[in-house]
């Protein structure tokens, strides 16, 4: 039971009903592919053909192949790992920590949210992998016994801590998602008529029948689940911002980094949700699910921790004029003005200043520069983890070592190869998958919204339009029984 | 029918059965016989079981096979010879000598496989040290490009045929001429000597590459023998003697003696350099004056004046000068300078001085190439006046400046041959090649010095259908003795009395003997200058535009090992630059000619011109450019083939000698080539952590100064950084393994890198993958370049400002070198944040790396603060890309000189100094097996052992009587620092500040 006041925004605009919202989220599902999705697939599996082949060179010939030295021996490859790790984190995010903060708003976007957890966290698994020089033998870092002796893997090392953090993360989210996904599935398996489509959403569905035991177990995993999922959202990118602070590297030893860290992964991955959304919500027509409101909301969420980001990068030269540390005062003043300044102050303005511009109203309730900014985010914020790695590396502490990166074409091909892995599988997600939410997105259509249109017949069309701006006082009374 | 002659396989088909008959066209033999307890009786069926048998067992087979490593040869001695165990390595004395700079090597051996060149302890002159040239020597024997038979025309021929047409058209040649290096054999000269006289008084051209003539000339054909450990003051006019001059390891020696200091002795020699190029001698010195080539004569002529009592001249000079007249007799003045009008000066101000540093009685024989008779005998071939010259390891085609107008003149020369070990630019124009040895196959003798001689012994047997040069030429003289016996007879001459076969033995086993054999050196063609003419010379000489000085590199030298991967990829010590030469620019110039480090020049003169790239050199005289020689090979082999461009053509004969200085005009040639530099950074950035240098007043004032110790904030006060740690420390129970390295020692020759590539199996990576900035080296020497700004500058310019500004070097800078490697941290930062802990920490203080447990994350070496750790980017022993430049690990016969203790590393795996932990293993288990502990100096890792100046001391720092314990005991609180300290992670490695005989240190202000 829960209270909300008749003058909050409706989550769900258009007036829709149950089986509308059933039927606009199915329709993607059963439909023929239409030929945008068509267009966007082949250039997905473009890329992923160039992931491909990058990866072939790098484990055919070695990871020479790559633009690395003998001084920067992470770059692109670490960048592109936190990169896709920090993207991840949204899902998270607005799928367990909204739902244990009862923020009902999450309910229509979690679903794809969730989607692009794991398979950003799919793309970033690429990365430990590939960088190292014998990736055959990655399974040595899990503690596995072996037939070699007493070899053991070490505790001390934070990448084994990460070995540990990613695949709990991968873990966790993909049974939280699944688990959010049966009740629908059973949905789409009971509207199915093809042969196939039939047996495989009965597999998918596990038997689901909607029975009042099997929403009360739903409930209570999904519970558990974010219960579980959200230490994780601050443990994972914890861990992996001590890849770097536990080290000795200029630039990189420094406590602030798991909060920083945190607040960025955050960030960017509601850049990326924001992207990813606004896309889908157009190509599915989905506007009514995903309103203008999300967006908005989103648009807040990003430019907080924006913010947060930018006191962290602030923080980050205070400290290093306050150790008086000549190594650490060198590397802040390198990264401002080496040769590297133009990625800092790429990262600088991306990260610090745009998401500023969401104090407007207007840009925060602006599709096209919401969408701008969020393209913007996700560049600044990849900028920001090769500062640290590249800038950090390239000149530390004995002048005769200092170096320059540069990315060979291989370095790019594999980043944009995990791009297309990316989209390959969010597109087919998209496709075969429900992208919203059905169960959870019905359980909120009546959120400040009384008279529903299912108690005035059965035809959407003819009903009468629900209040859907603010101040239509209500005739009903406000608490209903809910699903639940 | 023909009648061939018929084999049987056996007594079978000689019988030919019809039933043989009947079986000879089935390949198998019948089905197996398989039989079934119970089988059927209708035997044509195969039994269910016989075919589960027969699968089984085929599938057994199968996987059996597939899993079996493949052997490779591994056969163990039919009859062992007495002194070799497999595994255990022999070593042998031998000698050096490549016509430039001489060592006396010990030879180790592996199963009969030379696999290392080690300093000759026994060596009165070298001492245990050895140059980089020396050290990558060994890799020389085993290169596929050497000639591997006899041939005419570039043919393979047979030898008796070569002898025969040889020596008839010896026979009626008329004039013969044999041209080789600077020979110091004494039995070779003999044998030439002989050679002459059968064929009617040939004649024997010496010329040096990088010639000494004008010093000859100027002391009367002899070269002094010089002694830098008796000089308090050295005044060197672009001579670089602790590089390439005459005998750089003997005198590298000896000047690191004048020059070490300690509580026992806080004084050292002061050292003037005044030169055009920044040499590494140059970057040694105290005092150093940039001057144009043109610019030395007058310089020289100043100071001759002003020690006669003419006026002082001002500036360096004067100190110079000031200081030479207090010196007296400890006082030495030397010269570069292929000028004999420059060098008689020299000599007149040594013998003003009284000198005791210069030695003529006891001459140097390292240099005897008389310039004018080589060009006499060009002339003499282009006029066709030569009827036949054997060329013994002599390229002058390549090498001389006159090489382009002897590859023309050769063709006059009716018989030409040639005894160098490949078909190089001079051979490949030759009728005949009977390539030599290579020297570790050889018998010879050396004299380098008189009364100094040693022994060259084989090693191995000759790996390619090649014959000793000096037994070619007794065979084609008819000589019926071979040249060990001949050698042999020589010696017995040398050793005397007694009893000749032990003492031949002893000094077959030492290396090195005393005594005297080769005969007074031929007097100059051209005679000496007095002193006034000479003066007078001098000032003739005119100065014009831009002046070239071409110079000899450390690795490549003068370009007849080019070869050699190893000393390609060597860092010039000064540039950091492999592979390659280019031009040295003041950064001056280039700023006005708009020039950037990398773009292509074209240097022109005597209408002659090569197009290399532009390198910015702190430290190079206004108005000139420097070109290093050596390189443009066109016939070496496909390791230097085509890397630069030959400069000495651009050298001009003046008066009788060559001159390695000329007048040039530039021009841009708008392309770009980059340079392959192991360092592309230069300065110190005022960073007092990583090293330290102080001056000579400091340190003798008090010096407990000269060190600035980093102290951390406790409750307690300032503490040592280690008083503060999270870290257990580890306990040492046997042995704890340190090295200290005395920046003062060091004069970053990198001799050391090549030692250590020679042992450790390092892989050669090529210039692109240097370019990378991914060369492989364990040790490397940092070259830091002094700035014009410092930190105090911070308050008026500003941070930003001073920092870009720091990263200029001066126009004039100081120099400092530092070994760096694995400074086997006892708190290391790799250790910890390895997840698989691949590197781990010894019970004996040194830090691991277990190969095969790597998986290659490289987040050891983002977090090594040294940056010594080296990553496998590629299979540099099976990737084609490499096997031009590291094809010693490609072919059976490169792979000879592999070390068999070290693993070569794979694809993927990260590497690094192990404090050479095999040498360290293997002296602990010869100590054992004798029951007791190892002694000091027993064990000791390769870069200690090839250092020239034993900069490097190698010790247990648990046994509190070693060399490197007093040492630290000693220097502690002196000089002795770690590396960045303030971070704690407590290295192994102890460096001792450089103490620099300067008023002022140009370092960290």
């Amino acid at each position: 039971m829960q209270h909300v006041s008749p003058v909050r925004e409706p989550l769900v605009t258009g007036g829709k009903t149950y089986h509308d919202v059933t039927q606009d989220v199915c329709r993607q599902v059963e439909a023929a592919p239409n030929i945008r999705w068509m267009a966007a697939l082949s250039v997905a599996l473009l890329l992923l053909g160039v992931f491909f082949y990058s990866v072939y060179r790098t484990l055919w010939y070695g990871i020479g192949e790559w633009g690395l030295n003998k001084t920067v021996g992470w770059a692109w490859d670490i960048t592109n790992f936190v990169w896709w790790v920090g993207i991840g984190h949204a899902g998270t995010l607005i799928s367990a920590v909204l739902l244990l903060f009862r923020q009902k708003w999450r309910t229509s976007i979690n679903r794809a949210a969730e989607a692009m957890t794991i398979f950003a966290v799919i793309c970033a698994a690429m990365f430990p992998v590939l960088h190292m020089g014998r990736p055959w033998l990655a399974y040595w870092v899990f503690p596995l016994q072996n037939t070699f002796g007493s070899l053991w893997v070490n505790f001390n090392s934070p990448l084994l801590w990460d070995v540990f953090a990613i695949s709990t993360y991968f873990t966790v989210s993909l049974v939280f998602w699944y688990t959010g996904l049966v009740p629908d599935f059973a949905t789409i398996r009971d509207r199915a008529k093809g042969p196939i489509a039939k047996v495989a959403y009965s597999l998918l569905s596990m038997g689901w029948t909607g029975s009042a035991k099997h929403w009360s177990r739903y409930e209570t995993v999904s519970l558990i689940l974010a219960g579980v999922s959200t230490p994780l959202v601050l443990s994972v990118h914890t861990i992996v911002s001590m890849d770097f602070a536990t080290s000795v590297v200029p630039g990189w030893h420094t406590t602030i980094f798991p909060p920083y860290f945190v607040a960025g992964a955050i960030f960017s991955g509601f850049a990326m949700v924001l992207t990813l959304m606004l896309i889908t919500r157009v190509v599915f027509k989905l506007e009514d699910y995903i309103t203008i409101e999300h967006i908005a909301l989103m648009n807040k969420i990003m430019m907080i921790t924006g913010s947060i980001v930018g006191v962290a990068y602030i923080t980050e030269f205070f400290i290093a004029w306050y150790s008086q540390v000549e190594f650490e005062q060198y590397a802040f003043i390198n990264r401002a003005t080496g040769p590297y300044w133009w990625a800092y102050w790429s990262m600088m303005t991306c990260n610090v200043i745009t998401p500023q511009l969401v104090w407007f109203r207007r840009v925060r309730y602006s599709i096209p520069l919401t969408f701008i900014l969020s393209i913007i985010v996700n560049i600044g914020m990849w900028f920001e983890r090769f500062v640290i790695i590249v800038t950090s590396l390239h000149r530390d502490y004995l002048p005769s070592s200092w170096a320059m990166f540069s990315p060979t074409i291989i370095d790019i091909g594999i980043y944009v190869g995990t791009i297309g892995l990316f989209f390959t599988l969010f597109l087919l997600f998209a496709k075969f998958f429900p992208v919203i939410n059905m169960a959870e997105v019905k359980a909120v259509l009546k959120y400040t919204v009384d008279n529903g249109p299912t108690y005035t017949g059965h035809d959407p069309h003819h009903a009468p339009q629900p209040a859907t701006t603010h101040g239509v006082p209500a005739s009903a009374p406000v608490n209903y029984t809910k699903h639940d | 029918m023909q009648d061939s002659p018929k084999y049987w396989k056996g007594i079978e088909e000689l019988e030919s059965s019809p039933e043989f008959v009947k079986n000879a066209l089935s390949e198998f033999a019948d089905f197996m016989p398989v039989k079934e307890s119970h089988g059927t009786s209708d035997a044509t069926v195969a039994p269910r079981r016989d075919f589960l048998k027969l699968m089984g067992f085929g599938l057994a087979a199968a996987t059996l096979a597939s899993c079996e490593t493949p052997i490779k040869k591994a056969i163990p001695y039919l009859n062992k010879p007495e002194e070799v165990d497999p595994g255990i390595a022999n070593f042998y004395a031998s000698t050096f000598f490549n016509g430039q700079d001489y060592n006396s090597v010990l030879v180790k051996t592996r199963e009969g496989r030379p696999i290392k060149l080690e300093g000759n302890p026994e060596s009165p002159i070298t001492g245990g040290g050895l140059s980089a040239r020396a050290q990558a020597a060994v890799l020389s024997l085993y290169d596929g490009a050497r000639l591997q038979h006899f041939a005419k025309n570039g043919a393979k021929v047979d030898k008796d045929q070569l002898d025969q047409e040889v020596r008839n058209a010896l026979a009626g040649a008329g004039r013969v001429a044999i041209v080789s290096p600077t020979i110091i054999s004494p039995s070779t000269k003999k044998v030439i000597a002989e050679f002459a006289a059968r064929f009617g008084g040939a004649e024997h051209v010496m010329y040096d590459v990088n010639s000494a003539s004008g010093l000859l000339r100027a002391n009367g054909g002899v070269l002094p023998a010089y002694d830098f450990s008796k000089a308090d003051i050295i005044v060197s006019f672009g001579a670089d003697f602790l590089g390439t001059w005459i005998s750089p390891v003997e005198f590298a020696r000896q000047y690191v003696a004048n020059r070490k200091v300690s509580s026992a002795k806080r004084a050292m020699s002061k050292h003037f350099q005044f030169e055009t190029n920044m040499s590494l001698t140059g970057s040694n010195a105290d005092v150093r004056e940039p001057m144009k080539p043109s610019a030395l004569g007058e310089a020289v002529v100043s100071l001759y004046n002003a020690l006669m009592g003419g006026g002082k001249p001002a500036g360096k000079l004067g100190m110079a000068a000031a200081a030479l007249q207090s010196a007296g007799s400890r006082g030495l003045v030397v010269s570069g300078s292929n000028d004999p009008a420059i060098q008689t000066l020299v000599t007149a101000i040594n013998q003003k001085l009284g000198s005791g540093a210069v030695d003529t009685a006891n001459p140097s024989f390292v240099r005897q190439g008389d310039d004018a008779r080589m060009a006499r005998l060009v002339k003499d071939m282009a006029a066709g006046q030569i009827g036949a010259v054997i060329f013994y390891h002599a390229n002058p085609v390549f090498d001389h400046p006159m090489g382009a107008d002897l590859a023309t003149a050769l063709k006059k020369v009716k018989t030409t041959i040639s005894l160098n070990d490949r078909l190089d630019e001079t051979g490949a124009l030759c009728t005949y090649a009977a390539p030599d040895h290579h020297f570790l196959e050889s018998w010879n003798d050396y004299e380098p010095k008189r009364g100094y001689l040693s022994l060259a012994q084989p090693v191995i047997t000759p790996l390619f259908a090649t014959r000793q040069a000096q037994d070619s030429l007794l065979t084609w003289a008819g000589s019926p003795t071979t040249y060990y016996n001949y050698l042999r007879q020589q010696w017995q001459g040398v050793l005397g009395g007694g009893d000749f076969a032990k003492a031949w033995d002893k000094a077959v086993h030492d290396g090195v003997a005393m005594g005297s054999a080769l005969p007074a050196p031929a007097a100059q063609l051209e005679g000496t200058m007095d002193v006034n003419s000479a003066i007078a010379a001098i000032k003739a000489a005119k100065s014009g535009g831009i002046e070239l000085a071409i110079y000899e590199k450390i690795g490549v030298g003068t370009g007849a090992d080019a070869n050699n991967p190893w000393l390609q990829e060597l860092p010039d010590p000064v540039t950091k630059a492999t592979w390659g030469n280019y031009v040295t620019v003041p950064r001056a110039y280039a700023i006005e000619r708009k020039w950037e480090q990398g773009d292509v020049v074209k240097v022109t003169a005597n209408g002659k011109s090569v197009s290399l790239p532009v390198l910015i050199q702190p430290g190079q005289a206004a108005g000139t450019i420097g070109i290093a020689l050596g390189y443009g090979r066109t016939a070496a082999g496909k390791v230097a083939n085509g890397l630069g461009e030959n400069v000495l053509p651009l050298a001009v004969m003046r008066n009788g000698a060559i001159s390695y200085t000329n007048a040039v005009q530039m021009e841009a040639t708008g392309t770009q080539s980059p340079i392959a530099q192991t360092q592309t950074h230069h300065t110190i950035m005022d960073r007092k952590p990583v090293v330290q240098e102080a001056t000579l007043a400091q340190y003798r004032e008090n010096p407990k100064e000269v060190t600035e110790y980093e102290k951390v904030s406790t409750p307690d006060g300032l503490e040592k950084p280690n008083k503060v740690s999270l870290w257990q420390d580890y306990e040492y129970k046997n042995h704890h393994w340190g090295m200290a390295i005395d920046l003062n020692s060091c004069i970053g020759c990198g001799s050391c890198v090549v030692g250590c590539q020679a042992e450790n199996n390092i892989a050669v990576v090529g210039k692109q993958e240097v370019i990378n900035r991914r060369e492989m080296h364990w040790m490397r020497i940092d070259r830091y370049y002094s700035s014009d700004a410092h930190k105090e500058d911070f308050e008026e310019k500003g941070k930003l400002a001073t920092y870009a500004a720091m990263e200029d070097p001066s126009e004039n800078p100081s120099v400092i070198f530092q070994p760096m490697m694995c400074q086997h941290c006892n708190h290391a930062p790799c250790e910890t944040v390895c997840p698989v802990l691949a590197t781990t920490h010894s019970s004996e203080g040194l830090n691991q790396m277990t190969y095969n447990r790597c998986v290659g994350t490289r987040y050891c070496a983002n977090n090594c603060p040294y940056k010594v750790r080296r990553f496998n980017w590629f299979s540099y022993y099976s990737n084609e890309k490499f096997e031009s430049v590291n094809g010693h690990m490609f072919t059976d016969l490169g792979r000879m000189v592999l070390n068999p203790d070290v693993t070569v590393r794979a694809r993927g795996v990260m590497e690094k100094c192990s404090m050479c932990v095999q040498r360290i293993q293997l002296g602990k288990l010869e100590a054992k097996k004798q029951k007791r502990r190892p002694k000091d100096g027993e064990i000791v890792s390769a870069c200690a052992q090839s250092c020239p100046t034993q900069a490097i001391v190698f010790g247990d720092m648990r046994d509190s009587e070693s060399r490197i314990s007093q040492l630290l005991r000693r220097e502690d609180g002196e000089r002795a620092f770690h590396v960045l300290d303030a971070i704690n992670v407590q290295p192994n490695i102890t460096y001792l500040t450089k103490i620099r005989n300067t008023d002022k240190s140009d370092f960290n202000a």
